[in-house]
Protein backbone atom coordinates (compact mmCIF):
# COMPACT_ATOMS: atom_id res chain seq x y z
CA UNK A 1 0.00 0.00 0.00
CA UNK A 2 1.17 3.48 -0.81
CA UNK A 3 -0.24 6.53 0.97
CA UNK A 4 0.11 10.13 -0.10
CA UNK A 5 0.92 12.44 2.79
CA UNK A 6 -0.12 15.95 1.88
CA UNK A 7 2.86 18.20 2.53
CA UNK A 8 1.86 21.73 3.58
CA UNK A 9 5.54 22.64 3.74
CA UNK A 10 6.02 22.91 7.51
CA UNK A 11 6.56 20.63 10.43
CA UNK A 12 7.40 17.11 11.27
CA UNK A 13 6.07 14.29 9.16
CA UNK A 14 8.61 11.79 10.44
CA UNK A 15 6.51 10.30 13.25
CA UNK A 16 3.54 9.76 11.01
CA UNK A 17 5.62 8.18 8.27
CA UNK A 18 7.41 5.96 10.78
CA UNK A 19 4.12 4.85 12.33
CA UNK A 20 2.69 3.98 8.93
CA UNK A 21 5.87 2.19 7.92
CA UNK A 22 5.61 0.09 11.09
CA UNK A 23 2.25 -1.10 9.77
CA UNK A 24 3.75 -1.91 6.38
CA UNK A 25 2.54 1.17 4.53
CA UNK A 26 4.78 2.99 2.10
CA UNK A 27 4.40 6.76 2.08
CA UNK A 28 5.31 9.64 -0.17
CA UNK A 29 5.02 13.37 0.32
CA UNK A 30 2.60 15.01 -2.07
CA UNK A 31 2.95 18.65 -2.97
CA UNK A 32 0.06 19.94 -5.00
CA UNK A 33 -2.08 17.42 -6.84
CA UNK A 34 0.61 15.22 -8.42
CA UNK A 35 0.30 11.56 -7.57
CA UNK A 36 -2.86 11.88 -5.50
CA UNK A 37 -5.12 9.78 -7.70
CA UNK A 38 -2.62 6.88 -7.77
CA UNK A 39 -2.27 6.73 -4.00
CA UNK A 40 -4.15 4.07 -2.02
CA UNK A 41 -5.07 6.65 0.59
CA UNK A 42 -4.66 10.36 1.26
CA UNK A 43 -3.39 11.60 4.59
CA UNK A 44 -3.74 15.17 5.76
CA UNK A 45 -1.20 15.42 8.59
CA UNK A 46 -1.37 17.46 11.76
CA UNK A 47 1.36 20.02 11.56
CA UNK A 48 1.36 23.77 10.99
CA UNK A 49 -1.33 26.41 10.98
CA UNK A 50 -4.71 26.43 9.26
CA UNK A 51 -4.09 29.36 6.97
CA UNK A 52 -0.75 28.18 5.59
CA UNK A 53 -2.07 24.64 5.12
CA UNK A 54 -5.35 25.69 3.51
CA UNK A 55 -3.54 28.04 1.15
CA UNK A 56 -1.52 25.31 -0.56
CA UNK A 57 -4.22 22.65 -0.53
CA UNK A 58 -5.42 21.23 -3.87
CA UNK A 59 -9.06 21.62 -2.77
CA UNK A 60 -10.76 20.44 -5.92
CA UNK A 61 -8.79 17.22 -6.33
CA UNK A 62 -8.98 16.28 -2.66
CA UNK A 63 -12.72 16.87 -2.53
CA UNK A 64 -13.35 14.84 -5.64
CA UNK A 65 -11.13 11.94 -4.59
CA UNK A 66 -12.63 11.85 -1.09
CA UNK A 67 -16.16 11.89 -2.49
CA UNK A 68 -15.31 9.21 -5.03
CA UNK A 69 -14.41 6.81 -2.21
CA UNK A 70 -10.63 7.15 -1.86
CA UNK A 71 -9.69 6.50 1.79
CA UNK A 72 -8.97 9.94 3.27
CA UNK A 73 -7.43 10.42 6.68
CA UNK A 74 -7.02 13.65 8.63
CA UNK A 75 -4.98 14.05 11.77
CA UNK A 76 -5.26 17.07 14.10
CA UNK A 77 -5.04 20.07 11.77
CA UNK A 78 -5.65 17.65 8.91
CA UNK A 79 -9.01 16.74 10.44
CA UNK A 80 -9.88 20.42 10.89
CA UNK A 81 -9.23 20.90 7.18
CA UNK A 82 -12.18 18.52 6.57
CA UNK A 83 -14.45 21.29 7.91
CA UNK A 84 -15.47 24.52 6.23
CA UNK A 85 -13.20 26.99 8.01
CA UNK A 86 -11.28 27.78 11.18
CA UNK A 87 -11.09 30.54 13.75
CA UNK A 88 -7.32 30.09 13.58
CA UNK A 89 -6.91 31.84 10.29
CA UNK A 90 -8.12 32.62 6.84
CA UNK A 91 -8.51 30.04 4.18
CA UNK A 92 -11.04 27.50 3.09
CA UNK A 93 -11.37 23.97 4.38
CA UNK A 94 -12.51 21.07 2.24
CA UNK A 95 -16.08 21.20 3.51
CA UNK A 96 -16.36 17.41 3.73
CA UNK A 97 -18.18 17.91 7.03
CA UNK A 98 -20.16 20.95 8.16
CA UNK A 99 -18.72 23.20 10.87
CA UNK A 100 -15.57 25.08 11.76
CA UNK A 101 -12.52 24.71 13.96
CA UNK A 102 -12.88 26.80 17.11
CA UNK A 103 -10.39 27.90 19.74
CA UNK A 104 -10.36 25.94 23.00
CA UNK A 105 -12.10 27.94 25.75
CA UNK A 106 -10.01 30.30 27.91
CA UNK A 107 -10.75 28.42 31.17
CA UNK A 108 -8.22 25.73 30.27
CA UNK A 109 -4.53 25.85 29.39
CA UNK A 110 -4.13 26.30 25.64
CA UNK A 111 -2.65 24.50 23.76
CA UNK A 112 -3.91 21.28 25.23
CA UNK A 113 -0.69 19.29 25.39
CA UNK A 114 -0.88 15.84 26.87
CA UNK A 115 -2.86 12.69 27.41
CA UNK A 116 -6.62 12.80 27.64
CA UNK A 117 -9.39 10.24 27.25
CA UNK A 118 -11.77 9.65 24.39
CA UNK A 119 -15.28 8.41 24.98
CA UNK A 120 -16.87 6.32 22.25
CA UNK A 121 -20.19 7.53 20.89
CA UNK A 122 -20.63 5.02 18.11
CA UNK A 123 -19.30 1.59 17.31
CA UNK A 124 -17.84 1.57 13.84
CA UNK A 125 -14.96 -0.13 12.09
CA UNK A 126 -12.78 2.82 13.09
CA UNK A 127 -13.35 2.30 16.80
CA UNK A 128 -13.17 -1.50 16.83
CA UNK A 129 -11.26 -3.11 19.68
CA UNK A 130 -11.11 0.06 21.77
CA UNK A 131 -12.30 0.13 25.37
CA UNK A 132 -15.06 2.64 26.16
CA UNK A 133 -12.37 4.95 27.39
CA UNK A 134 -8.87 5.16 25.89
CA UNK A 135 -5.96 7.50 26.52
CA UNK A 136 -4.68 9.43 23.53
CA UNK A 137 -2.18 12.22 22.98
CA UNK A 138 -3.27 15.75 22.10
CA UNK A 139 -1.39 18.82 20.94
CA UNK A 140 -3.78 21.51 19.75
CA UNK A 141 -5.30 24.93 20.34
CA UNK A 142 -8.37 24.52 18.11
CA UNK A 143 -11.02 21.82 18.03
CA UNK A 144 -13.48 20.69 15.38
CA UNK A 145 -16.94 22.07 16.05
CA UNK A 146 -19.22 19.79 14.08
CA UNK A 147 -22.35 17.90 15.03
CA UNK A 148 -23.82 14.81 13.43
CA UNK A 149 -23.71 11.06 13.36
CA UNK A 150 -20.14 11.24 11.98
CA UNK A 151 -18.95 12.11 15.50
CA UNK A 152 -17.64 8.72 16.68
CA UNK A 153 -15.85 9.71 19.88
CA UNK A 154 -15.49 12.82 22.00
CA UNK A 155 -13.06 14.33 24.49
CA UNK A 156 -13.72 16.78 27.26
CA UNK A 157 -11.26 19.63 27.72
CA UNK A 158 -12.91 22.92 28.58
CA UNK A 159 -15.59 21.85 26.10
CA UNK A 160 -16.69 18.45 24.88
CA UNK A 161 -15.53 18.18 21.29
CA UNK A 162 -15.29 15.51 18.57
CA UNK A 163 -12.16 13.39 18.95
CA UNK A 164 -12.86 11.07 16.02
CA UNK A 165 -15.11 11.85 13.08
CA UNK A 166 -15.74 9.38 10.33
CA UNK A 167 -18.10 8.57 7.54
CA UNK A 168 -17.58 5.88 4.92
CA UNK A 169 -14.06 6.35 3.52
CA UNK A 170 -13.27 9.57 5.42
CA UNK A 171 -11.91 9.55 8.95
CA UNK A 172 -10.25 12.15 11.12
CA UNK A 173 -8.81 12.29 14.62
CA UNK A 174 -8.13 15.45 16.60
CA UNK A 175 -5.47 13.61 18.64
CA UNK A 176 -2.28 12.10 17.25
CA UNK A 177 -2.74 8.32 16.91
CA UNK A 178 0.90 7.96 15.89
CA UNK A 179 1.90 9.34 19.31
CA UNK A 180 -0.78 7.66 21.38
CA UNK A 181 0.91 4.43 22.40
CA UNK A 182 -1.16 1.22 22.23
CA UNK A 183 -4.57 2.94 21.81
CA UNK A 184 -3.24 5.00 18.93
CA UNK A 185 -1.79 1.93 17.25
CA UNK A 186 -5.19 0.20 17.45
CA UNK A 187 -6.94 3.17 15.84
CA UNK A 188 -4.30 3.37 13.10
CA UNK A 189 -4.76 -0.33 12.36
CA UNK A 190 -8.53 0.17 12.16
CA UNK A 191 -8.05 3.00 9.72
CA UNK A 192 -5.60 0.96 7.65
CA UNK A 193 -8.05 -1.91 7.44
CA UNK A 194 -10.46 0.47 5.74
CA UNK A 195 -7.78 1.40 3.21
CA UNK A 196 -6.88 -2.20 2.34
CA UNK B 1 -11.50 14.04 32.68
CA UNK B 2 -8.59 16.40 33.33
CA UNK B 3 -5.33 15.87 31.46
CA UNK B 4 -3.24 13.07 32.86
CA UNK B 5 -0.17 14.07 34.83
CA UNK B 6 2.82 12.92 32.84
CA UNK B 7 5.83 10.87 33.88
CA UNK B 8 8.82 11.58 31.68
CA UNK B 9 12.11 9.69 31.80
CA UNK B 10 15.02 11.83 30.67
CA UNK B 11 18.02 10.64 28.73
CA UNK B 12 21.07 12.87 29.19
CA UNK B 13 23.19 11.81 26.26
CA UNK B 14 26.91 12.30 25.85
CA UNK B 15 28.94 10.71 23.04
CA UNK B 16 26.05 8.46 22.13
CA UNK B 17 25.50 7.06 25.65
CA UNK B 18 23.08 7.95 28.41
CA UNK B 19 25.00 9.44 31.33
CA UNK B 20 24.03 10.48 34.79
CA UNK B 21 25.59 13.01 37.13
CA UNK B 22 24.95 14.87 40.34
CA UNK B 23 24.37 18.64 40.28
CA UNK B 24 25.34 18.63 36.60
CA UNK B 25 28.76 16.99 37.11
CA UNK B 26 30.51 13.67 37.88
CA UNK B 27 29.00 11.80 34.94
CA UNK B 28 28.76 8.02 34.80
CA UNK B 29 27.41 5.68 32.16
CA UNK B 30 23.75 4.68 32.42
CA UNK B 31 23.07 2.78 29.22
CA UNK B 32 22.08 2.84 25.57
CA UNK B 33 19.57 5.54 24.58
CA UNK B 34 17.59 3.37 22.16
CA UNK B 35 17.23 0.47 24.60
CA UNK B 36 16.38 2.70 27.54
CA UNK B 37 13.74 4.67 25.67
CA UNK B 38 12.08 1.47 24.47
CA UNK B 39 12.07 0.08 27.99
CA UNK B 40 10.47 3.26 29.35
CA UNK B 41 7.87 3.28 26.61
CA UNK B 42 6.92 -0.30 27.51
CA UNK B 43 6.71 0.63 31.21
CA UNK B 44 4.14 3.32 30.38
CA UNK B 45 6.26 6.48 30.05
CA UNK B 46 4.14 9.34 28.70
CA UNK B 47 6.96 11.00 26.85
CA UNK B 48 10.74 10.79 26.47
CA UNK B 49 13.14 13.71 26.78
CA UNK B 50 16.54 13.43 25.14
CA UNK B 51 19.13 16.05 26.07
CA UNK B 52 22.44 16.12 24.26
CA UNK B 53 24.35 17.52 27.21
CA UNK B 54 27.60 18.12 25.39
CA UNK B 55 26.01 19.98 22.54
CA UNK B 56 26.17 23.48 23.97
CA UNK B 57 29.61 23.25 25.55
CA UNK B 58 31.27 21.61 22.62
CA UNK B 59 29.19 23.67 20.19
CA UNK B 60 28.23 20.56 18.35
CA UNK B 61 25.00 19.83 16.59
CA UNK B 62 22.69 17.31 18.18
CA UNK B 63 23.39 13.86 16.86
CA UNK B 64 20.72 13.58 14.22
CA UNK B 65 21.34 9.90 13.59
CA UNK B 66 20.84 8.89 17.19
CA UNK B 67 17.74 11.05 17.50
CA UNK B 68 16.34 9.35 14.42
CA UNK B 69 17.03 5.91 15.87
CA UNK B 70 15.30 6.70 19.16
CA UNK B 71 12.38 8.37 17.38
CA UNK B 72 11.83 5.38 15.10
CA UNK B 73 11.29 3.10 18.06
CA UNK B 74 8.80 5.36 19.86
CA UNK B 75 5.06 5.85 19.53
CA UNK B 76 4.89 8.41 22.31
CA UNK B 77 5.97 12.07 22.23
CA UNK B 78 9.67 12.73 22.04
CA UNK B 79 11.45 15.96 23.01
CA UNK B 80 15.02 16.74 22.03
CA UNK B 81 17.30 19.42 23.42
CA UNK B 82 20.93 20.45 23.42
CA UNK B 83 22.76 22.93 21.24
CA UNK B 84 19.70 24.07 19.30
CA UNK B 85 20.05 27.73 18.36
CA UNK B 86 18.61 28.63 15.01
CA UNK B 87 15.46 27.86 13.08
CA UNK B 88 17.45 25.54 10.84
CA UNK B 89 18.88 23.63 13.86
CA UNK B 90 15.34 23.22 15.08
CA UNK B 91 14.08 22.09 11.73
CA UNK B 92 16.86 19.50 11.49
CA UNK B 93 15.86 18.03 14.87
CA UNK B 94 12.18 17.92 13.92
CA UNK B 95 13.05 16.23 10.65
CA UNK B 96 15.00 13.63 12.60
CA UNK B 97 11.80 12.70 14.39
CA UNK B 98 11.50 14.93 17.44
CA UNK B 99 8.01 16.20 18.28
CA UNK B 100 9.23 19.04 20.45
CA UNK B 101 12.47 20.86 20.86
CA UNK B 102 13.90 22.17 24.08
CA UNK B 103 15.96 25.36 24.00
CA UNK B 104 17.90 26.97 26.84
CA UNK B 105 20.93 29.14 26.00
CA UNK B 106 19.44 30.12 22.67
CA UNK B 107 16.40 31.55 24.45
CA UNK B 108 18.41 33.30 27.18
CA UNK B 109 20.80 35.01 24.80
CA UNK B 110 18.01 36.22 22.51
CA UNK B 111 14.56 35.88 24.10
CA UNK B 112 12.89 37.13 20.91
CA UNK B 113 13.97 33.89 19.33
CA UNK B 114 11.26 32.07 21.31
CA UNK B 115 8.65 34.14 19.49
CA UNK B 116 10.36 33.66 16.12
CA UNK B 117 10.56 29.88 16.48
CA UNK B 118 7.02 29.60 17.86
CA UNK B 119 5.72 31.62 14.91
CA UNK B 120 7.30 29.23 12.43
CA UNK B 121 6.77 25.86 14.12
CA UNK B 122 4.00 26.54 16.61
CA UNK B 123 4.23 26.97 20.39
CA UNK B 124 3.40 23.32 20.91
CA UNK B 125 6.86 22.23 19.84
CA UNK B 126 8.87 24.87 21.71
CA UNK B 127 9.92 23.83 25.21
CA UNK B 128 11.98 26.40 27.09
CA UNK B 129 14.35 24.72 29.54
CA UNK B 130 15.17 26.72 32.66
CA UNK B 131 18.03 25.58 34.89
CA UNK B 132 17.64 27.34 38.22
CA UNK B 133 19.69 27.50 41.37
CA UNK B 134 18.84 29.06 44.69
CA UNK B 135 20.54 32.41 45.05
CA UNK B 136 23.47 32.20 47.47
CA UNK B 137 21.99 34.96 49.62
CA UNK B 138 18.87 32.84 49.81
CA UNK B 139 16.67 35.26 47.90
CA UNK B 140 14.90 33.61 45.01
CA UNK B 141 16.39 31.56 42.21
CA UNK B 142 18.78 32.46 39.45
CA UNK B 143 18.98 31.12 35.91
CA UNK B 144 22.02 29.21 34.63
CA UNK B 145 23.01 27.74 31.29
CA UNK B 146 25.86 25.71 29.80
CA UNK B 147 25.13 22.73 32.07
CA UNK B 148 25.21 25.03 35.07
CA UNK B 149 28.47 26.66 34.03
CA UNK B 150 27.15 30.08 33.16
CA UNK B 151 25.20 32.28 35.55
CA UNK B 152 22.71 34.78 34.20
CA UNK B 153 21.67 37.55 36.53
CA UNK B 154 18.09 36.77 35.92
CA UNK B 155 15.35 35.69 38.31
CA UNK B 156 14.02 32.25 37.40
CA UNK B 157 10.35 33.06 38.01
CA UNK B 158 10.52 36.29 35.99
CA UNK B 159 12.24 34.44 33.19
CA UNK B 160 9.59 31.71 33.25
CA UNK B 161 6.86 34.35 32.90
CA UNK B 162 8.68 36.02 30.06
CA UNK B 163 9.34 32.78 28.18
CA UNK B 164 5.64 31.88 28.46
CA UNK B 165 4.61 35.33 27.26
CA UNK B 166 6.94 35.04 24.27
CA UNK B 167 5.23 31.87 23.10
CA UNK B 168 6.90 28.89 24.77
CA UNK B 169 4.56 25.89 24.72
CA UNK B 170 5.95 24.32 27.87
CA UNK B 171 8.65 24.95 30.46
CA UNK B 172 11.12 22.32 31.62
CA UNK B 173 12.32 23.58 34.99
CA UNK B 174 15.35 21.92 36.56
CA UNK B 175 16.65 22.61 40.03
CA UNK B 176 20.43 22.43 39.81
CA UNK B 177 20.62 22.14 43.61
CA UNK B 178 18.57 18.95 43.50
CA UNK B 179 19.81 17.44 40.21
CA UNK B 180 20.76 13.79 40.76
CA UNK B 181 20.57 14.11 44.58
CA UNK B 182 17.27 12.24 45.09
CA UNK B 183 16.38 14.69 47.85
CA UNK B 184 13.02 15.42 46.24
CA UNK B 185 11.98 18.08 43.75
CA UNK B 186 12.46 21.73 44.69
CA UNK B 187 8.83 22.31 45.59
CA UNK B 188 9.22 26.03 46.40
CA UNK B 189 10.77 26.83 43.04
CA UNK B 190 8.38 24.67 41.04
CA UNK B 191 5.26 25.80 42.83
CA UNK B 192 6.12 29.42 42.26
CA UNK B 193 6.75 28.93 38.58
CA UNK B 194 3.76 26.61 37.98
CA UNK B 195 1.43 29.14 39.59
CA UNK B 196 2.91 32.04 37.61
CA UNK B 197 2.46 30.76 34.08
CA UNK B 198 -0.47 29.50 32.01
CA UNK B 199 1.49 26.81 30.19
CA UNK B 200 2.45 23.29 31.32
CA UNK B 201 5.46 22.98 33.62
CA UNK B 202 7.66 19.89 33.60
CA UNK B 203 9.47 19.48 36.92
CA UNK B 204 13.01 18.18 36.96
CA UNK B 205 15.79 17.52 39.44
CA UNK B 206 15.71 15.56 42.68
CA UNK B 207 13.23 12.69 42.25
CA UNK B 208 14.08 10.07 44.85
CA UNK B 209 10.90 8.45 46.10
CA UNK B 210 7.33 7.72 45.07
CA UNK B 211 6.05 10.52 47.27
CA UNK B 212 8.36 13.02 45.56
CA UNK B 213 6.35 12.49 42.38
CA UNK B 214 3.09 12.92 44.25
CA UNK B 215 4.28 16.15 45.89
CA UNK B 216 5.51 17.82 42.74
CA UNK B 217 2.35 16.99 40.79
CA UNK B 218 -0.06 18.03 43.54
CA UNK B 219 1.52 20.41 46.08
CA UNK B 220 3.68 22.18 43.49
CA UNK B 221 0.98 21.85 40.81
CA UNK B 222 3.29 20.80 38.00
CA UNK B 223 1.87 19.06 34.93
CA UNK B 224 4.64 16.55 34.44
CA UNK B 225 7.49 15.06 36.43
CA UNK B 226 10.78 14.23 34.78
CA UNK B 227 13.36 11.90 36.27
CA UNK B 228 16.51 10.20 35.14
CA UNK B 229 18.79 8.33 37.54
CA UNK B 230 16.04 6.76 39.59
CA UNK B 231 14.70 5.12 36.43
CA UNK B 232 18.04 4.32 34.77
CA UNK B 233 19.35 2.30 37.69
CA UNK B 234 16.06 0.56 38.27
CA UNK B 235 15.30 1.79 41.81
CA UNK B 236 11.83 2.67 40.61
CA UNK B 237 10.04 1.88 37.38
CA UNK B 238 7.72 4.24 35.54
CA UNK B 239 4.98 1.68 36.18
CA UNK B 240 5.52 1.77 39.96
CA UNK B 241 5.39 5.54 39.99
CA UNK B 242 2.14 5.59 38.04
CA UNK B 243 0.53 2.92 40.18
CA UNK B 244 1.45 4.88 43.28
CA UNK B 245 0.05 8.12 41.86
CA UNK B 246 -3.17 6.44 40.79
CA UNK B 247 -3.59 4.94 44.27
CA UNK B 248 -3.11 8.45 45.70
CA UNK B 249 -5.85 9.82 43.46
CA UNK B 250 -3.72 11.51 40.82
CA UNK B 251 -4.98 11.14 37.25
CA UNK B 252 -2.39 9.26 35.20
CA UNK B 253 -2.55 7.24 32.02
CA UNK B 254 -2.50 3.61 33.12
Amino acid sequence: MRFAIIDYGVGNLFSLRTALQREGVETFLAKGKRGLSDADALVLPGVGGFHAAAKGLPHEELRELAKSGKPTIGICLGMQLFLERSEEGLGEGLGLFPGAAKRLPPEVKVPQIGWNTIRLKRETEFTQGLPRESWVYYVHSYYPDTKGDWVLATTRYGAEFPAIIGQKNIVGTQFHPEKSGPAGAQILRNILRMAR
Amino acid sequence: MPLAKRIIPCLDVKDGRVVQGVRFSGLRDAGDPVELSKRYRDEGADEIVFLDITATNAKRKTLAGLVRKVASSLDIPFTVGGGIRTASDLRAVLLSGADKVSINTAALSAPGRIRDLADIYGSQCIVVAIDAKRNLEGRGYEVYSHAGGKRWERDAVEWARKAAALGAGELLVTSIDRDGTRLGYDIDLLKEIASSVGIPVIASGGAGSLEDFFDVLTVAGCDAALAASIFHYGELSVRQVKEHLAARGVVVRP
